[in-house]
């Protein structure tokens, strides 16, 4: 009996293994030559719902361009790998884009850590790469292949010193996320804060997982002469900041981050929100968007699509998704060739690409190629969103 | 003396939500001697049920009611499908089958619901309450009440009833329980079940205040479990204490010294009972059998 | 004969040596030998946990803790100090052998359950030192490594590190196999059948587990320190809850207290998620179902039980 069992799994080992060799190998075998871009996104784990829209955006992107006739007159294929947020997962699967599948362009990346990790793959591969995390090491300094599209933090904080230093508050308290976004914010606006007459009477944090903040806030209240607040972070961490900042009956304004951007931060907050403001793409207010506003096509094109397809609503990591996509394949479009130097090169010089995130235009000294005026400044009121300044 | 006070309605919050989550651990942990890893996604079902039922349309609290009886149903499978053809195994195996069907159950439930967050309405309003310069929000008082109404159904169960007698019997010594007649396989599966049910109905009433998404699970999971043995593993009123121990804790920490090292909190507090009181605030002395 | 073979240290060498040697002929392209590398690191981190688990008996749910102090000291190390990697690895296993020797005597008192959270509770909070003290470890975004020289040879490539770190875990193997039949190792395993018998019989049962402990410790900080150096960086969540738990997994699904069996378990868990990619968002729930099927239905690990089948075939 005993053997029996054993000899079964056995068995299943041996299909599995099977099963690995057959997946692993050669298997796309496709007609008409696909075009090949891989991605490499955080679909699971703690950084899963930045990328899950990352993911069904790409998707979406490639099912619609495939729709439309393709790249060059062939087909595009998007090879897609989860890293579940495990740096040495994500570096694993980028060899396996470079080496196996032999795509010919990246996009993806979804956390800091996990881009970190891809770089040098892509580099020694001489693949070209646009990141979709933030921190502002990936570009800084320039890499040959390495691009990104989201806004660094440091624009973010800057677009927020701005509409602070124009209020006149000149002493702000912070609480911030100790998660990777968090911190990187909190230290890009620690940076950049002198330059606008600001100091931080309290800085405090808060643990990704913290279902409660009333301590750091309560600190904050009790600190004399602060006249506005400042709260770097993603994920849940910002909603509960807000209430309890709400049940402390805080009434000093609040500024959110860009990494909140979404409607799901409203709902998650309820009226506690009402009065926050926050730096965000064009994408959050796609039909308050002025009828000649450079954006509003594709803003509204994406944003219809996307919440078609998956019934949610658009949030901004979604959107560095679409742009990073559609400048890859304008890159592969200018280069009329899926040479991987061509397409970096023609990346480089992509000038006035007006996407979801704003308007880009690279150099060879900016793989970004995003200034402040992509961002607009957003108050919550009555559970939506208004336009404060450009 | 306010920010003492709101410092202490913090603690109790987070200490209740702990406390609730640790009572779902000692009830296996009596029955089987089993720790169950999956406890947190128990309160995980709960909560993201309850939300993906309501937005359904389904009034909120037959919802709630049908994630409780989907959480007893899994916890039921758990015990049947994981924990039972397993009778035997050590200690560190059967840890491992529970984080496999913790997984295993987070893997599912992104697939199922989804990978965002989501909030469930406050029972009774978000008007925080104001005692002394403090407030406090009318739901922290629910997660306080329903804990304790656990904590006191848990005991009267396990002290005062013959099915709980049963229980503990079982956990004691199974050979001699089945001798005198108790049926070990259905007290074992009425362990399982109930534990979800705790769990399940834990994830209801913290929700409107941690939030919850298909991965909360393992958070809960690590702070119930440090609070429940904090208390000394097995001990309602040990679970309670625990919770609220380590919430406090942590909420003084964060008030009064640093914030950085809030989640190390209970993990030190674990450290440093286990060393001077190797069996936990509560827990019995007992006598290692050879 | 063939029974005996199937029981001897060297057979248990030369058949990994084999292995290894062979892959890269097999190899369809570097991706397979990346793969490869990461199997071997995380069998030398497996295979100290084999010292204490299969050989001692004691578990550590927290033992990622340790390769992430490998894996720091090895970026930390030429990035502040300027040290060479090479002696950055050393000195990790130093600092690592040195804190088990330090926590574990108060840890391994505690028994069963209790023993499980406090390892736990040790590993969770080393992760959260290294994601908080951002500027010793660069935060919760990790740190990057500088690329390594060996005698003037740059290390870079697939191809590379993989014989580095196939080198590293026969040593590994080679050692391990030695502890396992030295007399400690008699005695580690007299202590994991019965406690007391062994104290009884006169063994010093807190020193033999420390040595275990600390044994342990060091396997998994020079795996660790092997790994960032491959990966050019280290996070924090390198050293996490669910990295132990991966380690523990891999001993006890290759076979606990077989060398063989943690190379086996750690090939299986690497290799997974690289087969499982056609499964897309069931990925995870797969990986649980399994973890769960082994422990139930293969109690004993594949590679004992493969044995088992052979030997009965044999006689």
């Amino acid at each position: 009996m005993r053997t029996s069992v054993t000899g079964r799994w056995a068995l299943r080992a041996v299909a599995l293994a099977a099963a690995i060799s057959t997946s692993l190998g050669s298997s796309f075998a496709l007609a008409a030559d696909p075009v090949k871009i891989g991605s490499v996104v955080s679909a699971t784990g703690p950084a899963a719902f930045l990328g899950d829209p990352e993911a069904k955006t790409l998707k979406l992107y490639v099912e619609e361009l495939n729709k439309k006739g393709g790249l060059l007159g062939r087909p595009v294929e998007l090879v897609l790998y989860d890293d579940g947020g495990d740096a040495n997962k994500a570096k694993t699967f980028a060899t396996r884009l470079v080496e196996d599948d032999k795509v010919v362009a990246m996009v993806g990346g979804t956390t800091t850590g996990t881009t970190m990790a891809m770089i040098p793959v892509f580099e020694d591969a001489k693949v070209p790469f646009i990141s979709l995390a933030g921190a502002i090491e990936i570009i800084e300094p320039v890499r040959e292949f390495v691009f990104k599209t989201p806004h660094t933090d440091k624009t973010a904080c800057q677009k927020i010193f701005e509409d602070m230093k124009a209020k006149g508050f000149t002493k702000i308290g912070m609480i911030s996320g100790t998660d990777g976004f968090g911190k990187s914010m909190r230290a890009q606006c620690l940076k950049v804060i002198g330059d606008y007459g600001i100091t931080v009477l309290v800085d405090e944090n808060y643990g990704a997982s913290d279902s409660d903040m009333t301590p750091q806030l309560n600190k904050i209240k009790n600190t004399a002469g602060i006249q506005a607040v400042l709260n770097p972070g993603f994920g849940q961490g910002p909603a509960i900041v807000t209430r309890n900042y709400a049940q402390l009956g805080i009434t000093l304004p609040l500024y959110e981050s860009h990494g909140v951007a979404s409607k799901s931060y409203v709902d998650l907050a309820g009226p506690a929100a009402d009065g926050v403001r926050l730096p965000a793409p064009a994408l959050l207010v796609a039909d308050k968007l002025a009828a000649d506003d450079r954006q509003k096509a594709v803003v509204m094109e994406y944003k219809t699509i996307y919440e078609k397809a998956t019934g949610q609503p658009v949030s901004t990591f979604g959107g560095y998704a679409f742009d990073g996509m559609q400048l890859m394949v304008k890159a592969i479009e200018t280069a009329k060739s899926t040479d991987p130097q061509k397409i970096r090169d023609a990346l480089e010089n992509t000038k006035d690409y007006v996407g979801v995130t704003g308007i880009y235009t690279m150099s060879a000294k900016d793989h970004l190629g995003l200034g402040t005026d992509s961002f607009r400044l957003l108050l919550i009121k009555g559970g939506d969103w208004v336009i404060e300044g450009k | 003396m306010a920010e003492f006070l709101q410092l202490v309605f913090s603690g109790l919050t987070v200490g209740a939500v702990y406390a609730l989550v640790a009572l779902g651990f000692t009830l296996i942990y009596n029955a089987s001697d089993v720790i169950n890893f999956a406890q947190g996604d128990f309160v995980m079902i709960g909560g993201m049920g309850t939300v993906f039922l309501a937005a359904a349309g389904i009034a909120l609290p037959l919802a709630a009611l049908m994630a409780i009886v989907g959480a007893v149903i899994v916890g039921l499978l758990l015990h049947r499908l994981a924990i039972e053809p397993a009778r035997g195994a050590s200690p560190v195996a059967l840890i491992m089958i529970t984080i496999g069907a913790s997984i295993f159950i987070k893997g599912i439930a992104q697939v199922v619901f989804d990978k965002q967050f989501h909030s469930l309405p406050a029972f009774s309003g978000d008007t925080p309450i104001q005692v002394g310069g403090a407030t406090i929000l009318p739901q922290s008082l629910w997660v306080m009440g329903v804990a304790l109404g656990l904590f006191v159904a848990l005991y009267l169960f396990l002290e005062k009833t013959l099915l709980g007698k049963a229980l503990l019997a079982t956990a004691a010594n199974r050979l001699a329980a089945r001798l005198v007649g108790v049926n070990v396989t259905i007290i074992l599966a009425l362990a399982f079940g109930v534990s979800a049910a705790i769990g399940a109905i834990a994830g209801v009433v913290v929700t409107p205040i941690t939030l919850t998404r298909y991965d909360v699970g393992t958070m809960f999971a690590l702070k119930g479990f440090a609070a429940a043995m904090v208390g000394g593993m097995g001990n309602p009123l040990g679970a309670v204490v625990g919770g609220l121990l380590i919430g406090l804790l942590e909420a003084f920490g964060a008030g009064y010294i640093s914030s950085t090292y809030k989640d190390a909190v209970a993990f030190v507090v674990i450290l440093l009972v286990l060393f001077f009181l190797p069996r936990g605030l509560f827990g019995g002395r007992s006598v290692e059998r050879v | 004969m063939a029974a005996k073979l199937l029981n001897s240290r060297l057979a248990t060498l030369v058949f990994l040596a084999i292995i290894i040697g062979v892959i890269p002929y097999l190899a369809p392209s570097a991706f397979y030998l990346r793969v490869a590398a990461v199997v071997w690191v995380f069998a030398l981190a497996a295979l100290g946990l084999t010292v204490l688990m299969g050989y001692a008996g004691q578990v550590s749910l927290g033992h990622a803790g340790f390769l992430g102090i490998g894996g720091y000291a090895v970026a930390i190390g030429p990035a502040q100090f300027g040290l060479h990697p090479a002696l950055c690895l050393l000195i990790g296993a130093v600092i690592a052998g040195v804190l088990a020797f330090l926590v574990g005597r108060p840890i391994l008192k505690l028994k069963g359950y209790y023993l499980a959270i406090a390892t736990l509770g040790f590993g969770v909070i080393l992760s959260l030192v290294f994601h908080s003290e951002s500027q010793w470890t660069g935060g919760p975004d990790g740190m990057q490594v500088a690329r390594v020289t060996l005698f003037g040879w740059r290390l870079s490539g697939s191809a590379n590190w993989y014989w580095v770190t196939g080198g590293a875990l026969l040593i590994g193997a080679w050692l391990a196999l030695n502890i396992g039949a030295s007399p400690t190792g008699r005695a580690l395993k007299a202590l994991h059948d019965s406690e007391v018998a062994a104290a009884g019989s006169g063994i010093d049962v807190s020193a033999k587990k420390l040595a275990a402990f600390v044994i342990g410790a060091v396997y998994a900080a020079v795996a660790g320190g092997l790994l960032a150096a491959m990966n050019g960086l280290i996070t924090p969540d390198a050293a996490g809850f669910m990295h132990s738990i991966e380690l523990v997994a891999m001993v006890i699904i290759g076979g606990l207290g077989s060398v063989l069996g943690a190379v086996v378990g750690a090939a299986f868990l690497v290799v997974l998620p690289q087969a499982l990619t056609f499964m897309h968002d069931y990925e995870q729930a797969v990986l649980g179902f399994l973890i769960m099927a082994f422990m139930i239905f293969l109690p004993a690990g594949i590679v004992p039980t493969v044995r088992k089948w052979l030997l009965e075939r044999l006689s």
